[in-house]
Protein backbone atom coordinates (compact mmCIF):
# COMPACT_ATOMS: atom_id res chain seq x y z
CA UNK A 1 0.00 0.00 0.00
CA UNK A 2 1.51 3.15 -0.65
CA UNK A 3 0.34 6.67 0.48
CA UNK A 4 -0.46 9.50 -1.79
CA UNK A 5 -0.56 13.04 -0.35
CA UNK A 6 -2.48 15.99 -2.41
CA UNK A 7 -2.04 19.23 -1.20
CA UNK A 8 -4.53 21.94 -1.84
CA UNK A 9 -4.36 25.77 -1.19
CA UNK A 10 -5.94 28.48 -2.30
CA UNK A 11 -4.66 30.44 -5.14
CA UNK A 12 -2.45 33.23 -4.03
CA UNK A 13 -5.00 35.55 -5.14
CA UNK A 14 -8.05 35.07 -3.18
CA UNK A 15 -8.25 36.35 0.47
CA UNK A 16 -7.52 34.18 2.96
CA UNK A 17 -9.34 35.62 6.34
CA UNK A 18 -8.73 32.34 8.35
CA UNK A 19 -4.42 32.51 7.47
CA UNK A 20 -4.84 36.18 8.34
CA UNK A 21 -6.12 35.62 11.70
CA UNK A 22 -3.68 33.24 12.45
CA UNK A 23 -0.84 35.28 11.50
CA UNK A 24 -2.32 38.23 13.33
CA UNK A 25 -2.13 35.72 16.43
CA UNK A 26 1.29 34.75 16.05
CA UNK A 27 2.86 37.72 18.09
CA UNK A 28 0.55 37.21 21.03
CA UNK A 29 2.48 33.83 21.48
CA UNK A 30 5.61 35.28 21.07
CA UNK A 31 6.40 33.90 17.55
CA UNK A 32 7.44 37.10 15.77
CA UNK A 33 8.80 37.30 12.25
CA UNK A 34 6.20 35.88 10.94
CA UNK A 35 5.09 37.90 8.15
CA UNK A 36 2.29 35.83 6.23
CA UNK A 37 0.02 32.52 6.78
CA UNK A 38 -1.62 30.41 4.41
CA UNK A 39 -3.95 27.77 5.67
CA UNK A 40 -4.54 25.09 3.43
CA UNK A 41 -5.72 21.43 3.15
CA UNK A 42 -3.84 17.78 2.88
CA UNK A 43 -5.51 14.95 1.97
CA UNK A 44 -3.93 11.26 2.46
CA UNK A 45 -4.74 8.83 0.59
CA UNK A 46 -4.05 5.45 0.95
CA UNK A 47 -4.18 3.58 -1.88
CA UNK A 48 -4.77 -0.45 -2.74
CA UNK A 49 -2.39 -2.20 -5.49
CA UNK A 50 0.34 -0.12 -7.21
CA UNK A 51 1.06 3.83 -7.25
CA UNK A 52 1.72 3.51 -11.12
CA UNK A 53 1.59 6.17 -14.03
CA UNK A 54 -2.09 5.45 -14.32
CA UNK A 55 -3.51 5.14 -10.58
CA UNK A 56 -1.64 8.54 -10.65
CA UNK A 57 -3.51 9.77 -13.40
CA UNK A 58 -6.58 8.78 -11.73
CA UNK A 59 -5.44 10.36 -7.93
CA UNK A 60 -5.05 13.65 -10.69
CA UNK A 61 -8.29 13.74 -11.75
CA UNK A 62 -10.03 13.29 -8.52
CA UNK A 63 -7.70 16.38 -6.95
CA UNK A 64 -8.93 18.61 -10.27
CA UNK A 65 -12.75 17.70 -10.24
CA UNK A 66 -13.50 17.18 -6.43
CA UNK A 67 -10.84 17.95 -3.95
CA UNK A 68 -9.64 20.73 -4.78
CA UNK A 69 -12.08 24.13 -6.71
CA UNK A 70 -9.42 24.86 -9.73
CA UNK A 71 -11.49 28.25 -9.63
CA UNK A 72 -9.62 29.31 -6.28
CA UNK A 73 -7.66 26.51 -5.40
CA UNK A 74 -4.17 24.93 -6.73
CA UNK A 75 -2.95 21.55 -5.75
CA UNK A 76 -0.20 19.10 -5.90
CA UNK A 77 0.14 15.52 -5.52
CA UNK A 78 2.82 13.54 -4.25
CA UNK A 79 3.20 9.83 -3.83
CA UNK A 80 4.57 9.59 -0.23
CA UNK A 81 5.13 6.21 1.01
CA UNK A 82 8.55 4.43 -0.26
CA UNK A 83 7.03 1.52 -1.79
CA UNK A 84 6.55 2.58 -4.76
CA UNK A 85 6.29 0.59 -8.37
CA UNK A 86 9.69 1.94 -9.48
CA UNK A 87 9.61 5.02 -11.89
CA UNK A 88 5.80 6.08 -10.79
CA UNK A 89 6.78 8.65 -9.00
CA UNK A 90 7.27 12.12 -10.36
CA UNK B 1 -52.78 23.79 -15.16
CA UNK B 2 -50.20 25.16 -13.15
CA UNK B 3 -46.64 24.82 -13.13
CA UNK B 4 -44.92 22.02 -11.01
CA UNK B 5 -41.31 23.36 -9.21
CA UNK B 6 -39.53 20.88 -7.44
CA UNK B 7 -37.49 21.68 -4.69
CA UNK B 8 -34.33 19.18 -4.02
CA UNK B 9 -33.89 18.07 -0.31
CA UNK B 10 -30.11 17.38 0.22
CA UNK B 11 -28.76 15.88 3.64
CA UNK B 12 -28.39 19.15 5.63
CA UNK B 13 -30.83 21.24 3.50
CA UNK B 14 -32.68 23.67 5.72
CA UNK B 15 -35.02 25.55 3.43
CA UNK B 16 -37.02 23.12 1.33
CA UNK B 17 -40.06 23.31 3.19
CA UNK B 18 -40.10 27.49 3.20
CA UNK B 19 -38.85 26.67 -0.38
CA UNK B 20 -41.85 24.82 -1.12
CA UNK B 21 -44.18 27.27 0.97
CA UNK B 22 -43.15 29.87 -0.99
CA UNK B 23 -43.51 28.13 -4.64
CA UNK B 24 -47.25 27.37 -3.36
CA UNK B 25 -47.97 31.13 -2.06
CA UNK B 26 -46.99 32.20 -5.50
CA UNK B 27 -49.79 30.01 -7.86
CA UNK B 28 -47.44 26.61 -8.20
CA UNK B 29 -47.04 23.16 -7.52
CA UNK B 30 -44.03 22.40 -5.11
CA UNK B 31 -42.98 19.33 -5.92
CA UNK B 32 -39.89 17.49 -3.56
CA UNK B 33 -37.40 16.05 -4.81
CA UNK B 34 -34.98 13.99 -3.28
CA UNK B 35 -31.25 13.91 -3.41
CA UNK B 36 -30.44 10.17 -4.31
CA UNK B 37 -33.10 10.56 -6.71
CA UNK B 38 -31.86 10.84 -10.87
CA UNK B 39 -35.64 11.61 -11.10
CA UNK B 40 -36.82 15.06 -11.19
CA UNK B 41 -40.73 13.53 -11.58
CA UNK B 42 -40.87 15.68 -14.76
CA UNK B 43 -40.74 19.37 -13.44
CA UNK B 44 -40.78 22.54 -15.41
CA UNK B 45 -38.22 24.06 -12.98
CA UNK B 46 -35.99 23.27 -9.96
CA UNK B 47 -34.95 25.21 -6.60
CA UNK B 48 -31.78 24.23 -4.90
CA UNK B 49 -32.60 25.39 -1.50
CA UNK B 50 -30.25 26.70 1.47
CA UNK B 51 -29.02 24.91 4.11
CA UNK B 52 -25.57 23.01 4.64
CA UNK B 53 -25.44 19.84 2.46
CA UNK B 54 -23.08 17.44 3.60
CA UNK B 55 -22.45 19.58 6.58
CA UNK B 56 -20.14 21.87 3.64
CA UNK B 57 -17.70 19.06 4.55
CA UNK B 58 -14.77 19.99 1.77
CA UNK B 59 -16.29 22.60 0.03
CA UNK B 60 -19.99 24.20 0.76
CA UNK B 61 -21.88 22.05 -2.12
CA UNK B 62 -18.91 20.46 -2.92
CA UNK B 63 -20.16 16.80 -2.27
CA UNK B 64 -23.57 17.92 -3.05
CA UNK B 65 -22.63 18.54 -6.37
CA UNK B 66 -21.99 14.64 -7.31
CA UNK B 67 -25.44 13.46 -5.99
CA UNK B 68 -27.52 11.48 -8.25
CA UNK B 69 -30.23 14.34 -8.31
CA UNK B 70 -27.51 17.29 -9.50
CA UNK B 71 -26.35 14.71 -12.61
CA UNK B 72 -29.77 15.03 -13.98
CA UNK B 73 -29.91 18.99 -12.96
CA UNK B 74 -26.67 19.71 -14.26
CA UNK B 75 -27.80 18.04 -18.01
CA UNK B 76 -31.16 19.61 -18.02
CA UNK B 77 -30.49 22.89 -16.55
CA UNK B 78 -27.51 23.07 -19.83
CA UNK B 79 -30.79 22.28 -22.34
CA UNK B 80 -32.63 25.51 -20.62
CA UNK B 81 -34.64 23.81 -17.79
CA UNK B 82 -35.20 26.99 -15.51
CA UNK B 83 -32.79 26.26 -11.83
CA UNK B 84 -32.54 28.62 -9.23
CA UNK B 85 -29.90 28.48 -6.16
CA UNK B 86 -30.22 29.94 -3.14
CA UNK B 87 -27.78 30.22 -0.63
CA UNK B 88 -26.33 26.61 -0.12
CA UNK B 89 -28.33 26.29 -3.79
CA UNK B 90 -26.09 28.88 -5.14
CA UNK B 91 -23.11 27.34 -3.87
CA UNK B 92 -23.88 23.98 -5.29
CA UNK B 93 -24.50 25.64 -8.54
CA UNK B 94 -20.89 27.38 -8.57
CA UNK B 95 -19.18 24.21 -7.88
CA UNK B 96 -21.47 22.30 -10.55
CA UNK B 97 -20.16 25.81 -12.95
CA UNK B 98 -23.10 25.96 -13.96
CA UNK B 99 -22.16 29.22 -12.93
CA UNK B 100 -19.45 30.46 -13.22
CA UNK B 101 -16.85 31.53 -9.88
CA UNK B 102 -17.37 30.30 -6.15
CA UNK B 103 -18.33 31.04 -2.68
CA UNK B 104 -15.50 30.88 -0.17
CA UNK B 105 -16.37 31.84 3.88
CA UNK B 106 -16.88 35.24 5.18
CA UNK B 107 -13.92 37.88 4.68
CA UNK B 108 -15.19 38.55 8.49
CA UNK B 109 -15.21 34.77 9.55
CA UNK B 110 -18.84 35.45 11.36
CA UNK B 111 -21.58 33.84 10.18
CA UNK B 112 -23.97 36.17 9.38
CA UNK B 113 -28.09 36.88 9.71
CA UNK B 114 -29.80 40.36 9.03
CA UNK B 115 -31.80 42.15 6.36
CA UNK B 116 -30.27 42.88 3.75
CA UNK B 117 -31.18 45.37 0.86
CA UNK B 118 -29.99 44.13 -3.05
CA UNK B 119 -30.44 45.92 -6.14
CA UNK B 120 -32.38 44.18 -8.56
CA UNK B 121 -29.61 44.46 -11.56
CA UNK B 122 -31.29 42.01 -14.25
CA UNK B 123 -34.82 41.48 -14.74
CA UNK B 124 -34.80 39.65 -17.78
CA UNK B 125 -34.49 36.14 -15.79
CA UNK B 126 -36.64 33.46 -15.80
CA UNK B 127 -36.24 34.44 -11.68
CA UNK B 128 -36.68 38.12 -11.71
CA UNK B 129 -38.95 39.05 -15.02
CA UNK B 130 -41.26 40.31 -11.71
CA UNK B 131 -38.74 42.76 -10.45
CA UNK B 132 -37.66 46.14 -12.45
CA UNK B 133 -34.48 46.89 -13.04
CA UNK B 134 -32.57 49.11 -10.77
CA UNK B 135 -35.39 47.90 -7.85
CA UNK B 136 -34.22 47.81 -4.80
CA UNK B 137 -35.30 44.91 -2.34
CA UNK B 138 -35.14 43.82 1.23
CA UNK B 139 -34.70 40.03 2.34
CA UNK B 140 -32.99 37.96 4.78
CA UNK B 141 -29.18 36.93 4.30
CA UNK B 142 -27.65 34.22 6.63
CA UNK B 143 -24.21 32.88 5.73
CA UNK B 144 -20.97 31.67 6.66
CA UNK B 145 -19.45 30.92 2.92
CA UNK B 146 -20.98 33.93 1.06
CA UNK B 147 -18.03 35.43 -0.26
CA UNK B 148 -18.57 35.76 -3.81
CA UNK B 149 -15.10 35.17 -6.02
CA UNK B 150 -14.37 35.30 -9.43
CA UNK B 151 -11.16 36.25 -11.88
CA UNK B 152 -11.14 39.74 -12.91
CA UNK B 153 -11.79 38.71 -16.63
CA UNK B 154 -14.70 36.92 -15.13
CA UNK B 155 -15.86 39.73 -13.14
CA UNK B 156 -15.59 42.29 -15.98
CA UNK B 157 -17.01 39.35 -18.28
CA UNK B 158 -20.30 38.82 -16.08
CA UNK B 159 -20.90 42.95 -15.79
CA UNK B 160 -20.04 43.07 -19.35
CA UNK B 161 -22.76 40.65 -20.59
CA UNK B 162 -25.47 41.70 -17.72
CA UNK B 163 -25.27 38.66 -15.41
CA UNK B 164 -24.71 40.48 -12.12
CA UNK B 165 -28.24 40.05 -10.95
CA UNK B 166 -28.41 41.00 -7.65
CA UNK B 167 -26.25 43.35 -5.88
CA UNK B 168 -25.53 44.26 -2.14
CA UNK B 169 -26.62 47.51 -1.30
CA UNK B 170 -25.48 49.60 1.68
CA UNK B 171 -22.88 47.43 3.33
CA UNK B 172 -20.99 44.57 1.77
CA UNK B 173 -21.87 41.52 4.28
CA UNK B 174 -19.49 38.93 3.14
CA UNK B 175 -16.15 40.83 1.25
CA UNK B 176 -18.15 39.45 -1.83
CA UNK B 177 -16.11 41.04 -5.15
CA UNK B 178 -17.85 43.91 -6.76
CA UNK B 179 -20.87 43.77 -3.99
CA UNK B 180 -22.59 40.82 -6.12
CA UNK B 181 -25.35 38.65 -4.25
CA UNK B 182 -26.17 36.69 -7.16
CA UNK B 183 -25.60 36.17 -10.85
CA UNK B 184 -27.44 34.43 -13.87
CA UNK B 185 -25.86 32.21 -16.55
CA UNK B 186 -25.98 33.32 -20.15
CA UNK B 187 -29.20 31.85 -20.50
CA UNK B 188 -30.79 33.41 -18.40
CA UNK B 189 -32.32 30.28 -17.06
CA UNK B 190 -29.93 29.34 -14.31
CA UNK B 191 -29.73 31.92 -10.92
CA UNK B 192 -28.32 31.93 -8.03
CA UNK B 193 -27.91 34.33 -4.91
CA UNK B 194 -26.54 34.24 -1.25
CA UNK B 195 -29.93 36.09 0.24
CA UNK B 196 -33.24 34.27 0.93
CA UNK B 197 -36.31 35.20 -1.08
CA UNK B 198 -38.19 32.20 0.02
CA UNK B 199 -38.29 33.90 3.84
CA UNK B 200 -39.67 37.24 2.78
CA UNK B 201 -42.76 36.42 1.03
CA UNK B 202 -45.15 36.73 3.74
CA UNK B 203 -46.01 39.69 5.79
CA UNK B 204 -45.75 38.23 9.15
CA UNK B 205 -43.10 36.58 8.84
CA UNK B 206 -39.19 37.65 8.28
CA UNK B 207 -38.73 41.45 7.12
CA UNK B 208 -42.27 42.13 7.16
CA UNK B 209 -42.47 42.55 3.38
CA UNK B 210 -43.08 40.25 0.65
CA UNK B 211 -39.92 41.27 -1.45
CA UNK B 212 -38.83 37.70 -2.42
CA UNK B 213 -42.41 36.57 -3.86
CA UNK B 214 -41.61 37.92 -7.26
CA UNK B 215 -38.65 35.26 -7.73
CA UNK B 216 -41.67 32.51 -7.70
CA UNK B 217 -44.10 34.64 -9.31
CA UNK B 218 -41.75 35.37 -11.94
CA UNK B 219 -40.93 31.75 -12.72
CA UNK B 220 -44.88 31.01 -12.85
CA UNK B 221 -45.83 33.64 -15.19
CA UNK B 222 -42.67 32.19 -17.61
CA UNK B 223 -43.62 28.55 -17.46
CA UNK B 224 -47.10 29.25 -17.83
CA UNK B 225 -47.39 31.33 -20.66
CA UNK B 226 -44.41 29.47 -22.19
Amino acid sequence: MARVVVDVMLKPEILDPQGQAVQRALPRLGFEGISDVRQGKRFELEVDGPVDEAALARIHDLAESFLANTVIEDFTVKVESDDVVAGAAK
Amino acid sequence: MTARIGVVTFPGSLDDRDTQRAIRLAGAEPVALWHKDKDLKQVDAVVLPGGFSYGDYLRAGAISRFSPVMGTVIEQAKAGLPVLGICNGFQVLTEAHLLPGAMLGNDHLHFICRDQKLRVENAETAWTADYSEGQEIFIPLKNMDGRYVADEYTLDKLEAEGRVAFRYLDVNPNGSLRDIAGITNEAGNVVGLMPHPEHATEPLIGTGRTDGLPFFTSILKKLVTA
